[in-house]
């Protein structure tokens, strides 16, 4: 017999947890109590904060592939959770968060830190439960996993009361691997591939478009293969980056509000689209009133929900899209469409010419955000990760970091929350120690978790963290300069000395004013082994273009 | 906008009624009725839902309640699709009894199931324009209470949620 917490702990560890990302408290101390024993099969890290917890465990998930684990306690560690968990729900991060909760005896008589967990962080999960007994916990857990992982992923909460840690139990862990009432994978529907490739085949200007739906589902290869066979034009949404290589010769570009001109432009002007795993956003699409109505549209996509949620397709594709593009490329013939990639080119140049010569090679005047990125390709390893936070050092990041390979794109993409980037640049960092983490960041986001620095330092992950400094909420400031008449309220920070934070963190850190500073500096971070701050102060009121304006449809995407 | 019934089959689980409501809740839609019970199968509940809502919208709320991962599986049909009834209670004060209250509750078939010193209880079980119908009717009879039920309803195209279970793999 063991105590209900050594349960947990057991059970995290049969189901191969490397880490478990929390904070400590009342209810959870138990489990606490038990981890000290197992401390050489399974790591904790201690974040300053729970948000930094969970979204250390959604880094870690992101460039893994596996489940990030969070533990917390009651309360407040529990409602701090929140934020972290509708963003893995919104990005389909595969999560699995432990709470504390009071004694069973105590629920509902609002005792010291009781919350209702289980009800707060329903629309937050994927799933979730309230576990009240010792005999319930590693079946609960084992759970927990399953769904987790499985499917289209998610985070999911087990909530467990204190006296069920305390309660002595046997512990004999079977996996979970099948539920009922789940049904994570839909059957492919043969005569559908037949369809999707006869539009496809008497296509003229097909395109593709392809989201995180293709790294979740490990069908880089697929997607390569089918692009290879066809022909066709490919662009990818904010979380797709990465699973083509951009210099794939059919990738086009990257979608969206801030993605490039062609492939915005000319959603409008092909005849047959093909998305992949991906879910339409309307940061992706503007208005659905004009989007690609000239089109048949052919979705490949897991989650049944997504069909028709926003745009009504031809083709439903129900399906794992690592199966259902291999099948698809089966089916397709081979073609080559060269026209029509000239079509996207030629705006690519466009674009070039009026956006990125400036955004890259800054003349004069302050610095450009796209230049330190420019700089960060020029040295950086080939799988290097990119984390970046919310606003536009994240669009401008997206937009010029060269990615080569997947899950090398690690940010906030659906819920968009600043303060997202360092703890989850801790948590992808900790994945791999040898591989290189770039977090780059906000004046505005890197103040919202900034206590994460001291995780960093603790945990002596070599972060590099870049920090853009324009004294702005800038993305905000863009829009009061575009929509509101330029009344800049409430957007403008009086800033502390970052330099002096991050040395106070043992960060080896570096300000940078200059612009003929800034290669050195960029040089000296990406060699240096250990955590580096590098601070670049940039011109305080840029914006980033090319940019669909709210409710404006994707042709109208503009370059200034 | 047209009038739906879902029938949402579940496991038997804390919070699945939430979870299923939430989903309604988020696109400010409100449910019409709501009725939950054990179902035929050991085991497994059955939620029936009155909504009313555009084709498109019932589309999506099917496929949310669906993803829910203790669903087994929902329904949505039209109220030509469906066999239903409600059920209503009506509390009428003794004084209230007399010749013309006889007549109403022949002509409506309803019955007096309880009978205490001061007041008798009339049930009345129909589709909702009917005991709404009878309900006004009986507001002059110096009505004390009145209680409707969400409705219960047979869907008429066949389905077998055992059979769905079974052909799970």
């Amino acid at each position: 017999m063991v105590r209900g917490a050594d349960i947990v702990v057991k059970s995290l560890i049969a189901e191969n947890a490397a880490y478990i990302f929390g904070y400590p408290g009342g209810a959870i101390m138990p489990v606490y109590d038990a981890l000290y024993d197992y401390s050489d099969q399974i790591k904790h890290v201690l974040t300053r904060h729970e948000q930094g917890a969970i979204h250390a465990a959604q880094g870690y998930a992101r460039v893994s592939g596996e489940v990030g684990v969070v533990l917390a306690t009651s309360g407040p560690g529990a409602t701090n959770l929140i934020t972290g968990l509708a963003d893995a729900q919104i990005d389909s991060t595969p999560l699995v968060c432990i709470t504390g909760q009071v004694a069973a005896h105590l629920l509902g008589s609002d005792a010291f830190q009781e919350t209702d967990v289980v009800g707060l962080s329903m629309p937050g999960t994927k799933w979730n439960i309230q576990v009240r007994s010792v005999e319930e916990i590693a079946p609960a857990i084992a759970k927990a996993f399953h769904i987790a992982k499985t499917g289209r992923p998610g985070p999911v909460l087990v909530d467990i009361t204190k006296n069920a840690q305390v309660e002595f139990g046997e512990f004999n862990y079977v996996p979970c691997q099948k539920i009922r009432s789940y049904r994570p994978y839909q059957p492919i529907k043969e005569q559908l591939i037949a369809d999707a490739a006869a539009l496809i085949d008497s296509a003229e200007r097909p395109y593709l478009l392809f989201g995180q739906g293709v790294v979740l589902s490990h069908a880089e290869e697929e997607l390569k293969d089918f692009l290879d066979k066809t022909g066709i034009p490919a662009a990818c949404t904010l979380l797709g980056s990465g699973a083509l290589p951009e210099s794939h010769p059919n990738y086009v570009g990257k979608l969206g509000m801030h993605g490039n001109y062609a492939p915005n432009l000319l959603t409008n002007k092909c005849d047959v689209l093909i998305a992949v795993g991906m879910r339409f956003d309307d940061r992706v699409t503007g208005d659905l009133k004009r989007y690609a109505k000239q089109a048949k549209v052919i979705h490949l996509e897991l989650d049944p929900a997504e069909i028709d949620k926003n745009v009504k397709c031809t083709v439903p594709v129900l399906g794992d899209c690592k199966k259902s593009l291999k099948l698809l490329t089966s089916a397709v013939k081979n073609n080559a469409h060269p026209e029509w990639m000239e079509k996207f080119r030629e705006l690519e140049g466009q674009e070039r010419e009026a956006v990125v010569a400036n955004d890259l090679h800054g003349t004069h005047g302050g610095l450009h955000m796209g230049e330190v990125i420019h700089l960060i390709n020029k040295f950086k390893e080939k799988d290097a990760v990119l984390v970046t936070d919310v606003g536009q050092h994240q669009m401008i990041a997206w937009r010029y970091f060269d990615y080569k390979t997947t899950r090398t794109q690690v940010t906030s993409g659906g819920l968009g929350t600043m303060g997202f980037a360092l703890p989850a640049a801790l948590g992808a960092q900790l994945h791999d120690y040898s591989k290189q983490v770039i977090c780059v960041v906000g004046d505005g986001g890197i103040q919202m978790t900034i206590q994460e620095l001291g995780t960093i330092m603790q945990t002596k992950a070599p972060v590099k963290v870049v920090l853009l400094n324009n004294n702005y909420l800038g993305m905000v400031r863009q829009w009061q300069q575009l929509f509101f008449d330029k009344r800049y309220s409430f957007t403008e920070l009086e800033n502390p000395d970052f330099i002096k934070i991050a040395e106070a963190y043992s960060f080896k850190a570096r300000k940078v004013t200059e612009r003929e500073d800034l290669e050195a500096a960029v040089a000296e971070m990406l060699v240096q082994e250990g955590p580096y701050f590098l601070e670049v102060v940039v011109e305080k009121e840029d914006n980033v273009f090319p940019m669909i304006a709210t409710g404006c449809s994707v042709e109208e995407v503009r370059l200034s | 906008m047209e009038r739906y019934t879902i029938l949402v089959y579940t496991e038997n689980f804390i919070g699945i009624l939430n979870r299923i409501t939430i989903i309604f809740t988020r696109r400010g839609i409100n449910i019409n009725a709501l009725t939950a019970s054990e179902s035929r199968l050991d085991g497994i509940h059955k939620i029936t839902i009155e909504v009313t809502v555009t084709p498109e919208q019932i589309e999506q709320l099917v496929k949310q309640i669906e993803k829910i991962v203790d669903v087994i599986k929902a329904y949505f049909f039209m109220d030509d699709e469906v066999v239903y009834q409600e059920i209503a209670l009506y509390k009428i004060p003794i004084e209230s009894l007399d010749p013309s209250l006889e007549k109403v509750i022949r002509q409506f078939n309803a019955h007096i199931i309880a009978a205490e010193k001061e007041f008798v209880v009339l049930e009345f079980t129909g589709h909702k324009e009917d005991t709404q119908a009878l309900l006004e009717i009986l507001k002059p009879f110096s009505l004390l209470e009145f209680s409707r039920s969400g409705r219960v309803a047979i869907a008429k195209p066949k389905f077998s949620v055992q059979e769905f279970l079974n052909n799970q793999t």
